[in-house]
């Protein structure tokens, strides 16, 4: 029972701010909505019994990644001296293909098979953890290595103009 | 709620991401619109992890969400550069390499 309610609270929240992202014409404010739809994903894998990706969901996506965005807004609005007005162009070609796209996709999940969610056994975090020095632990450090060159890469072509 | 409930929420998610790319102007406006897309996706690998009982769809979640930041810093330095260069971040005008 609280699920169902939780999942429709998580998917109005999810649906709305994600129509705020892409109508909204001030782009501080989409970046805001964009703030709203990941903390009401994030209650999505809450929903989910995902309790850890929820934590690392509000502390890199809501809390890193829109930061960053909101620096890139700041700086890029400060440089012109005007607040920036984004205005749109298609809207309605692109409402027709993100329509087709909804149309295709929820046709193909039509045919996915009724799966019973299995009961949660063991500790989730313990084997993920397990997993992350296990089996994938190469991707773990290549993931570390490509965060590393995306954030030198990010400072040498933002660096001050000398 | 069953599987295909998320399953349907995130395509939804995905759609509207997708417009969002298709209708912005501003760079920063189509870099939003793939963060939604990126998030949708995330949603159903979580959904397919919980209902299979399989942990590979959290660990796919755990390395899509540091790509994702990976993706956002670098993308954003570029608009930065690219707004120092042009003064414009209007993706329309980004046209230097039209033949």
């Amino acid at each position: 029972m609280t699920e169902i309610l939780g999942f429709w609270v998580a998917a109005v929240v999810l649906v709305a701010a994600s129509l705020g992202v892409v109508l909204t014409p001030n782009l501080f404010h989409a970046v805001l909505w964009l703030a709203a739809a990941l903390v009401a994903t994030g209650g999505v894998f809450l929903l989910l019994d995902s309790p850890f990706l929820f934590a690392v969901q509000l502390l890199l996506y809501a809390g890193g990644v829109v930061t960053i965005v909101v620096f890139a807004i700041m700086l890029t609005e400060r440089l012109v001296g005007e607040s920036i007005r984004q205005t749109s162009r298609f809207i309605f070609n692109g409402a027709v293909l993100a329509a087709a796209v909804f149309a295709g996709l929820v046709s193909f999940l039509l045919q996915v098979p009724a799966l019973a969610r299995p009961v949660m056994t063991g500790d989730q975090l313990r084997d993920l953890g397990r997993a992350l020095v296990g089996p994938f632990a190469a991707s773990l450090q290549l993931v570390g290595v490509l965060l590393v060159i995306a954030l030198l890469g990010a400072l040498y072509f933002a660096r001050a103009e000398d | 709620m069953p599987l295909s409930a998320y399953l349907v929420l995130a395509a939804l998610v995905f759609a509207i991401g997708l417009f969002g790319v298709l209708t912005r102007r501003n760079a920063v406006g189509i870099l939003l619109g793939i963060e939604l897309m990126l998030n949708a996706v995330n949603i159903n690998l979580v959904a397919f992890s919980r209902f299979r009982a399989d942990l590979g769809g959290l660990i796919f979640t755990l390395f899509t969400i540091a790509i994702t930041v990976a993706e956002v810093a670098v993308g954003l330095a570029i608009v930065i550069v690219i707004f120092r260069v042009r003064r414009t971040i209007e993706a329309d005008h980004l046209d230097l390499l039209r033949g």
